[in-house]
């Protein structure tokens, strides 16, 4: 029965199902159950000092090569060659953008991780979870940008290319994605393992403000027209309570002078 | 017209004497917990001083509060939205914990439990967030108690703004006054602007401002919105916390706790009504002095029978209208002008106002006689300068500082004619613009004090809106995690040290 198994079906068949369950129902579970905990647990309060370049460098990297990596691995193959780009090209700017960024993520993380491990203030208020998260974090973006130095070696796209059908075959429920990545180089491998093993571990670490993060400007841009927020108990807006109110004097009854509720 | 209600607060400064029993019956309800050790809801400031944190009138360095735009508009001085979100990763306005101070304890058990020594045991200090040994304590909650540290230090003060400051580090000249400090619950937080997640919010049946602890991501903009710097970030929960106005107590119609234990019975709290819907325009008065007179145009008389028709159209239930008109908050702000709200300039119309201290006569001093202006002493030649009075009160604006300064005086020799010679001299009384039964109120209210001339704080109607039944077993005041505990381990699934959750428990 086991005679034709593969571990390369397990992690890039089975795996990513796994993982992406883990990530969404963990979310929504914790949101729903523990939303006290969660927050983006900053340290910025007790030690400002590698902080502030450190964040910065690194969030704005890594939510670039996030994005990069969202657009390059899902847009349709037939997309790029009916907007005429050539797989070479798309290669090119993957390098080009995703590569600076990944190196100003991987300096932001090494400071953050360097504080989080040597200040004393950081270390003892830090999770053990904290700490792990920042670790495998930095170890994949030090192994995502070795990968470019096997990219370099192909540039006519055409490994890109099966990373892009791997992606969307798994995430349009195709259960023979895995063969397309069986024979990449190892560091592809460990890099896609290691990102599934993080989504996975995404809703029990301090990663969950990600969402909020990605939530933060729709809400405070678009559904807060003005700046301030007043909360009322009264189950009812003003206009119809006072809509009421004014029924209700006309009447000149005994209630008429019962504030509206 | 929009009527809402506010319990708003005033503290008496000619009365207070720096004992802080308001700040530490604080800490024990509120702030004794990890994460929030550093952290008062309310504090006592030795003025002139930098207070605490360090330096926290200086919005330059700061950038709390409001800004105006040329256009008119307001928004808060550290950005607008934009600019906030894009100051998610780190925000650069924000205190470190030592601009507040490393929160200790000491190692009181060495003292029982040490050695035979040829040397005295000491209680050593010891951080209360790393655990370490602290050699040296830098800082404290009020490291400038009575005038403590340098001159050169203290002077740093924002209030000495136009003020010769060099004569007031002469010891002959010096001068100081207590300032005691809470969140001030404002009609125009910068703090609930300023927060992405939206989790801010003022209630709008008592004023309260409060932090939904569900909501709160940790973003950390409310903690520089704010320029009073009266938001804490809890380094244990990650998530803001302030003053919450003891709002369960007020709830209950019983004072807050500072104001309760208030010894100087200098705390008065009592019903505001104000029209929501002249609180933008309020704030964005054009000049910064305007901005006290702007505040009181917002407030609305309670006498008045269409303010009375429009509060009950609005809501505003019987008991609360007919609270206010027995405010002494009111009374202090609107009848008598002698309370001026903290720092009017930020823009952000603060609730808890100030009755400014009188002080003795600077010159009684030198001249050997009191300076004395058409038989009253002349407040302007106190100790404490008229001008920093009115920095911190009224903008810089000295006339109304001045006007209540010579009110409360006024009483006083009204109350001496009174008292010692039995007479009631109307004369003292026209002088200042009041009566003599007008003066004889005020000092039945700020002087003697009573506990019911002090609070006249109205129930909360929770029937209006809830029902009963609906409540039955609920889970009442939890952890800010609605009725979940975390799970029984040591550990939480999602990170994290866990409280045990621990129902209060009599032993026997």
């Amino acid at each position: 029965m086991f005679g034709d198994f593969d571990i390369n079906f397990v992690i890039f068949g089975v795996m990513p199902y796994v993982a992406l369950t883990i990530f969404l129902v963990g979310s929504i579970v914790r949101y729903e159950r523990d939303p006290f905990t969660w927050k983006s647990s900053s340290s910025q309060l007790l030690r400002r000092k590698q902080l502030i370049w450190g964040s910065i460098l690194f969030h704005v990297g890594i939510l670039t090569v996030f994005f990069g990596h969202l657009v390059g691995l899902f847009t349709p193959v037939w997309a790029l060659d009916a907007i005429g780009i050539p797989y070479a090209l798309k290669q090119w700017m993957a390098v080009l953008i995703g590569g600076p960024a990944g190196i100003a993520a991987l300096i932001g993380s090494t400071m953050l991780l360097h504080r989080r491990l040597v200040d004393p203030r950081i270390r003892v208020t830090s999770t053990f979870g904290d700490i792990l998260i920042m670790v495998l974090i930095w170890l994949q973006l030090a192994i995502g940008l070795l990968t470019i130095t096997q990219t370099l070696q192909h540039m006519d796209g055409s490994e890109m290319v099966r990373f892009m059908t791997w992606s969307q075959s798994v995430v349009s429920w195709n259960i023979n994605a895995w063969v397309t990545v069986v024979d990449v180089h190892w560091l592809y491998k460990l890099h896609i393992f290691l990102g599934l093993i993080i989504t996975a571990l995404f809703p029990f670490t301090r990663l969950v403000h990600i969402w909020s993060g990605f939530a933060a400007p729709f809400r405070y841009l678009l559904t807060r027209p003005g700046y301030q927020i007043v909360r009322s108990r009264r189950h009812r807006p003003i206009e119809e309570r006072r809509r009421d109110f004014d029924t209700l004097q006309a009447k000149r009854g005994p209630t008429a002078t019962t504030p509206a509720e | 017209m929009r009527v809402r209600a506010q319990i708003g607060k005033v503290l008496n400064l000619d009365k207070c004497i720096g004992c802080h029993t308001c700040s530490v019956t604080c800490k024990n309800v509120w702030t004794t917990r990890e994460g929030v050790e550093y952290a008062w809801f309310n504090n006592v400031e030795t003025k002139p001083g930098t207070g605490y944190p360090t330096d926290w009138e200086n919005q330059k360095r700061w950038n709390g509060g409001w800004a105006r735009s040329a256009s008119g508009k307001l928004h808060p001085k550290q950005g607008s939205k934009w600019r906030i979100l894009a100051n998610i990763f780190a925000n650069p306005s924000m205190p470190e914990i030592d601009d507040y101070y490393e929160p200790f304890d000491f190692d009181y058990d060495h003292l029982k439990s040490a050695p035979d020594m040829n040397a005295f045991p000491s209680a050593r200090p010891r951080s209360k967030i790393t655990g370490e040994r602290m050699e040296k304590i830098e800082k404290g909650p009020n490291w400038e108690e009575i005038l403590g540290g340098e001159f050169a230090k203290r002077s740093q003060d924002y209030n000495f703004e136009d003020v010769q400051k060099e004569i007031y580090g002469e010891y002959e000249n010096t001068f100081m006054m207590y300032l005691p400090r809470l969140c001030e619950h404002c009609l125009n937080p910068t703090c609930s602007a300023s927060c992405p997640s939206g989790a801010i919010y003022k209630r709008e049946e008592d004023g309260i401002v409060l932090i939904d602890q569900e909501k709160c991501r940790g973003w950390r903009m409310c903690i520089s919105g704010c320029p009073y710097k009266k938001v804490y970030y809890n380094w244990d929960t990650g998530k803001s916390e302030k003053c919450t106005f003891c709002y369960p107590r007020i709830e209950s119609g019983q004072p807050t706790v500072c104001s309760e234990t208030c010894v100087g019975r200098i705390r008065y709290l009592g019903v505001i009504l104000y029209d929501a819907d002249k609180i933008e325009a309020a704030a964005s008065a054009e000049r910064e002095t305007d901005l006290y007179g702007a505040q009181l145009d917002v407030f609305l008389d309670p006498n008045d029978p269409e303010v009375i028709a429009a509060a009950r159209r609005d809501g505003v239930p019987e008991d609360w209208i007919e609270a206010a008109k027995v405010s002494p908050v009111w009374k202090m702000a609107m009848d008598w002008k002698v309370a001026f709200p903290l720092h009017p300039e930020y823009r952000t119309l603060p609730m808890v106002w100030y009755i400014p201290p009188l002080s003795p006569i600077q010159n009684a001093a030198q001249a050997g006689q009191i300076a004395m202006s058409d038989q009253m002493p002349d407040v302007r030649s106190l100790r404490i300068p008229v001008k920093y009075l009115a920095n911190m009160l009224t903008a810089g604006d000295e006339e109304p500082i001045v006007h209540a300064l010579e009110r409360m005086s006024a009483m006083r020799l009204y109350m001496r004619a009174l008292s010692v010679d039995g007479v009631r001299d109307e004369a003292i009384a026209a002088r200042v613009g009041m009566s003599g039964r007008v003066i004889e109120d005020m000092y039945k209210i700020m002087a003697i004090a009573d506990y019911e001339d002090r609070f006249a704080i109205p129930t909360a109607h929770r029937e209006q809106n809830e029902h009963g039944a609906d409540i039955r077993g609920g889970c009442g005041f939890t952890d800010g995690n609605g009725c979940s505990t975390g799970e029984a381990g040591k550990t939480t699934l999602f990170g994290g040290k866990k409280k045990k959750f621990a129902l209060p428990q009599e032993t026997f």
